[in-house]
């Protein structure tokens, strides 16, 4: 299903010369670059449907002191590839800050019992004082590893995240890693996502794959018998159960979900990756290095899928099933039809509510293009989108979702998002918490959608009804009809809608 | 399928349902390899014992689940309590992102600062030219009236200068030559957030009051808050106490109007403040309390040496410790004490007397800043409570020291011991071992509630799991109040879900307590 709408390009266009006015002449210069509206391409996808374009600028430095919102190297590795694998102890090796901040923040989900097998939602940290910049970390970094190891003797591995200090003072956490490992029999390995590596979190992204490859796959002996269905999903970070609700799926369809990355995953999960027959991958940006070295080193293909809102998870599931042939295909179907009724249902209940809403998305990953569908199938329209630390790629992706006029923002700075956001005046704005709180002021409705907003999961069908559930709570709440005081001149339309 | 469009349910529910429990279980069993269940229970059961206490507590390099955070995170909080600043963080940019989606988490609110996006190029050849353009920049964009510098760890590794890059700048005229730039070092491998937040407010007096002559003014007073997850209410009640005894004051950073704007369709970037012609004339002050001591040992020394007097309180909470502060701000100001408070303090007085039974000889853990774990031992003790753990993973020995003598002042601190440098994993032994009612932190207490079964009493920032407790006041006659109730409620609570069985427990399960 996909709604036919095309936005107010002039708007946008004229919305981006505002915002670029205000900046110094080289600043300027340089912030024009991400910002575009999608126009009508003359590339055609598989079905023969028009794509638009949405070329920006992307992956690049951000602008000194213009309030950017992405993160670092630390963040994407720690926070997001290796932080969610349970049975490790991540150890956030520098000051105290940055495992401080980053501590149980990403939501997740595992079962486990923490602080005894599971270490997720814990903050390990050496927390540097003065004598070890001075004197080098080394020496520490050993007994932090071996109190682990007395302390917590059931971990299964143990991962060092290097904040921004290590590289700076010549640390070879390598040496170490590779010591200790050595004494313990166990795995460790060593992350160099220094926070001042590359322009954003992804470069944790890449370098977290690469220590994958590079301190765990062939490491160990697997001792696995690989079936003709096992797949591997990666980039699917279980936040608030989404990797549930997709393996139920993929598992009602017949196929064996052999590991998860790395939500909910143990290290086994992880080294058993190269026996799969197929790397489903979710998030692309964080995870396409890894696809992409087990396809050349051990042969396994990857696709890429979206179980964001039934359009799309239907597409998905069937071009999956397509991969391994009738008897999947013939169970993929049967799911689909199973699920039919609960979609239906959602879409009726919720459709009338949000139908012909207007969003701006401003998130990281994958989500700026693959929420788009899940939106439209409720009826709602996308008005602007952006990533904050994609690269070309994935503007190019985009190009299959977004419409005609689209408002198109890289590394959006804290002041261009305001100026959007008041000058379209979105009936939802979908971004993180630094974000949240400015938007609702406004009186716009707002959803978190790096965490779901402390709900979720939205992946699958049991996720879509949550998050219809989600976006209609947010857009007809009463609240937003109490901002103006009766005394004063009212400023906004009436909104809310009781809940049924 | 366990999903429906009539009762959605999300995850706390969804994934009880036994479609989902049978998944995870067989997840489990094929694909993880986990321990056998026998020995993750023994390893369990063997955290609960003395000699894994003992082991926790010998550590010496391994630090988990600390209670407190970094240098710059106090700075940036500091600088939210003046007029139209904006913090700039000089060093790497995933720093800032932290800072201010850890402070929007604590208080719902939006959270500006911006970062000179230091890379490996600048980490090579130092920061500079990010500090010329990020200044230009952020003065541009958005319309500041004073911009606060600090530091992250990675700036102050490579050793860039601020004061000599910041005059650069306004030499390259990134901002106006007369533009307010205070700033502080902040290296996050330092002290912590406390300390982030006293060189801030040094810097700003700094800034504002060198070479300036000192005319001093009888009887005003300068109060500076201290790093306070409850300054929204905290410093508003403490200003109607002020202002009813008529005393002239000025808040040195008040971040509670900028942590606290109203929703009525309009984005307020910058909310109140100290105004910085206040903060100017604040040199002339006869003196300047603090209310957290360990928040500004360097400001206050400063203070000093421009010929202020000085005086420094631990979180004035509870009765004794209101009536010292006010009392110091009395014989300052010369103003006395009006009957109006005296009432107040006889209100929180009568409120601990109502309810003293259910407070005598309960046994506390408190966790968290070392003023505000000194404010609550001080308070527990008022109400008849026993302090058994008190910790400070910022605590330095100083503090400890008087800690134990605060302990030793009254019987009901006898059996209290005192944690400086411990994190909350250390805490989670001290819980199992000597076994206490309750415990008193900030969210990061939730674990520990959940693995030793102790009720967590939430009063210290961050709290990221409750709403809008940091917008009521804690210190004052008034505040004290709130925390008194907020500890009965818990007991209260406690007491009624222990007896809510029917036909087992529920004879307990009294109408009136």
């Amino acid at each position: 299903m996909s709604l036919d709408y095309e936005n107010d390009g002039a708007l946008h266009e004229e919305l981006i010369k505002q915002v670029l006015s205000q900046y110094p002449d080289k600043a300027a210069k340089r912030r024009k670059k991400h910002l575009s509206v999608a126009t009508n391409g003359h590339e055609a996808d598989e079905d023969g449907e028009a794509l638009s374009e949405c070329s920006v600028k992307s992956n690049i430095k951000s602008i000194p002191g213009v309030m950017t919102i992405r993160g670092c190297a630390y963040a994407g590795s720690k926070g997001v590839v290796w932080g969610p694998i349970k049975d490790m102890v991540h150890i956030s090796h520098g000051p105290v800050g940055c495992g401080q901040y980053s501590w149980s923040q990403r939501r997740n989900y595992y079962v486990g019992t923490t602080g005894i097998d599971s270490f997720v939602t814990l903050q390990f940290t050496s927390d540097f004082q003065e004598k070890d910049i001075v004197f080098g970390g080394d020496k520490k970094l050993e007994k932090v590893i071996d109190e682990i190891e007395e302390l917590f003797p059931l971990n299964n591995g143990i991962s060092v995240q290097s904040e921004c200090p290590i590289g700076l003072i010549g640390d070879d956490i390598e040496a170490v890693s590779r010591k200790k490992a050595k004494e313990n029999e166990k795995t460790i390995v060593p992350v160099r996502c220094e926070g001042f590596r590359g322009v954003s979190q992804s470069l944790g992204h890449h370098i977290a794959n690469d220590s994958i490859r590079d301190w765990v796959f062939d490491k160990t002996e697997v001792e696995f018998e690989a079936g003709r269905y096992d797949v591997n999903v990666i980039g699917d970070y279980n936040i608030g159960g989404d990797a549930w609700a997709t393996r139920i799926l993929l598992e009602e369809v017949g196929l064996r979900v052999v590991g998860n990355w790395s939500g909910d995953a143990t290290l086994a999960e992880v080294e058993r990756a190269p026996k799969a027959k197929l790397n489903l991958i979710h998030c692309y940006r964080s995870m396409n290095y890894i696809c992409r070295h087990m396809e050349e080193k051990y042969g396994i293909p990857w696709m890429e899928y979206n179980f964001f809102g039934p359009s799309q998870i239907e597409a998905s599931l069937r071009k999956i099933a397509k991969h391994f042939g009738p008897t999947i295909e013939d169970r993929t179907e049967a799911v689909i039809a199973k699920y039919r009724p609960l979609v239906d249902a959602v879409v009726d209940k919720y459709w009338p509510r949000l139908e012909g809403k207007t969003v701006m998305l401003y998130v990281g990953g994958l989500r700026p293009r693959h929420v788009i569908t899940a939106y439209e199938d409720l009826g709602m329209v996308i008005v602007g989108t952006g990533y904050e630390f994609a690269h070309n790629d994935d503007y190019q992706r985009t190009g299959h979702y977004v419409k005609n006029g689209t408002l198109i923002y890289d590394d959006v700075t804290g002041y261009e998002l305001e100026k959007f956001i008041e000058g379209v005046r979105p009936d939802l704005v979908g971004s993180g918490i630094k974000e949240k709180y400015p938007v609702q002021k406004m009186g716009i409705p707002f959803r978190q959608m790096h965490s779901w907003d402390y709900s979720g999961p939205y992946h699958g069908y049991d996720g879509f009804a949550i998050f219809a559930r989600d976006m209609d709570l947010a857009i007809n709440n009463p609240v937003w009809d109490l901002y103006d005081a009766p005394w004063k001149k009212k400023a906004l339309p009436p909104m809310a809608v009781a809940a049924e | 399928m366990p999903q429906s469009a009539e009762k959605v349910l999300d995850h706390a529910p969804l994934f009880r349902e036994p479609e989902y429990s049978k998944m995870l279980a067989e997840k489990k069993l094929n694909f993880e390899c986990p321990h056998p269940d026998q020995i993750v229970t023994d390893q369990r059961e063997y955290t609960k014992t003395w000699e894994y206490r003992d082991k926790n507590l010998a550590r010496e390099a391994l630090v988990v689940n600390p209670a407190k955070a970094c240098q710059p995170l106090g700075a940036v909080f500091a600088a939210a309590g003046f007029e139209r600043t904006m913090s700039f963080v000089h060093g790497s940019q995933g720093c800032v992102a932290y800072y201010r989606s850890h402070l929007s988490r604590h208080f719902k609110e939006p959270s500006s600062a911006v970062s000179s996006s230091m890379t490996e190029d600048a980490a090579v050849f130092g920061g500079l030219k990010n500090m010329v353009d990020g200044l230009a920049n952020t003065y541009a964009l958005y319309d500041p009236k004073m911009i606060a510098v600090s530091t992250t760890c990675m700036a102050e590794v490579i050793g860039d200068d601020l004061h000599g890059f910041i005059e650069n700048a306004k030499n390259e005229g990134s901002v106006p030559a007369d533009f307010d730039v205070p700033f502080a070092h902040t290296p996050a491998f330092v002290g912590s957030h406390v300390d982030g937040y006293d060189v801030m407010v040094k810097g700003v007096l700094e800034h504002f009051w060198k070479g300036q002559e000192r005319k001093e003014t009888a009887g005003t007073i300068n109060i500076i808050p201290g790093f306070d997850g409850f300054c929204v209410g905290n410093n508003r009640e403490l200003k109607r106490l002020l202002d009813l005894m008529g005393v002239s004051y000025t808040f040195i950073q008040d971040a509670s109007d900028q942590f606290d704007t109203p929703s009525d369709g309009m984005y307020r970037m910058y909310d109140g403040g100290t105004m910085l012609k206040d903060v100017k004339a604040a040199l002339h002050a006869e003196a300047t309390l603090s209310l957290q001591h360990y928040n500004t040992r360097k400001t206050l020394e400063y203070c000093n040496e421009v010929g202020q007097a000085t005086a420094s309180f631990h979180y004035p909470l509870g009765v004794q410790a209101t009536d010292e502060f006010l009392m110091k701000v009395s014989e300052i100001s010369g103003k006395d004490i009006p009957t109006a408070i005296g009432m107040e303090r006889g209100r929180l007085v009568d409120a601990m007397a109502d309810s003293q039974a259910w407070l005598h000889g309960k046994k506390y853990a408190i966790y968290g800043d070392p003023d505000f774990v000194y404010a609550v031992a001080r308070f527990v003790m008022e109400t008849g409570g026993e302090p058994i753990h008190c910790l400070a993973t910022n605590g330095t020995p100083a503090w400890e020291a008087e800690m134990k003598e605060l302990l030793q002042s009254s019987p009901f601190g006898k059996d209290g011991q005192v944690w400086a440098g411990k994190d909350l994993w250390a805490m989670r032994s001290l819980l199992f071992t000597e076994p206490v009612d309750l415990l008193i932190g900030n969210s990061y207490g939730k674990y520990l509630e959940r693995d030793t079964d102790t009720p967590l009493i939430r009063l210290m920032f961050p709290i990221f799991d409750r709403h809008h407790h940091h917008r009521f006041p804690l210190m004052g006659y008034q505040g004290g109040l709130r925390v008194l109730t907020t500890i009965l409620d818990k007991i209260f609570d406690k007491l009624d879900r222990e007896t809510i069985k029917v036909g087992v427990t529920d004879y307990s399960y009294d109408l009136t307590r």
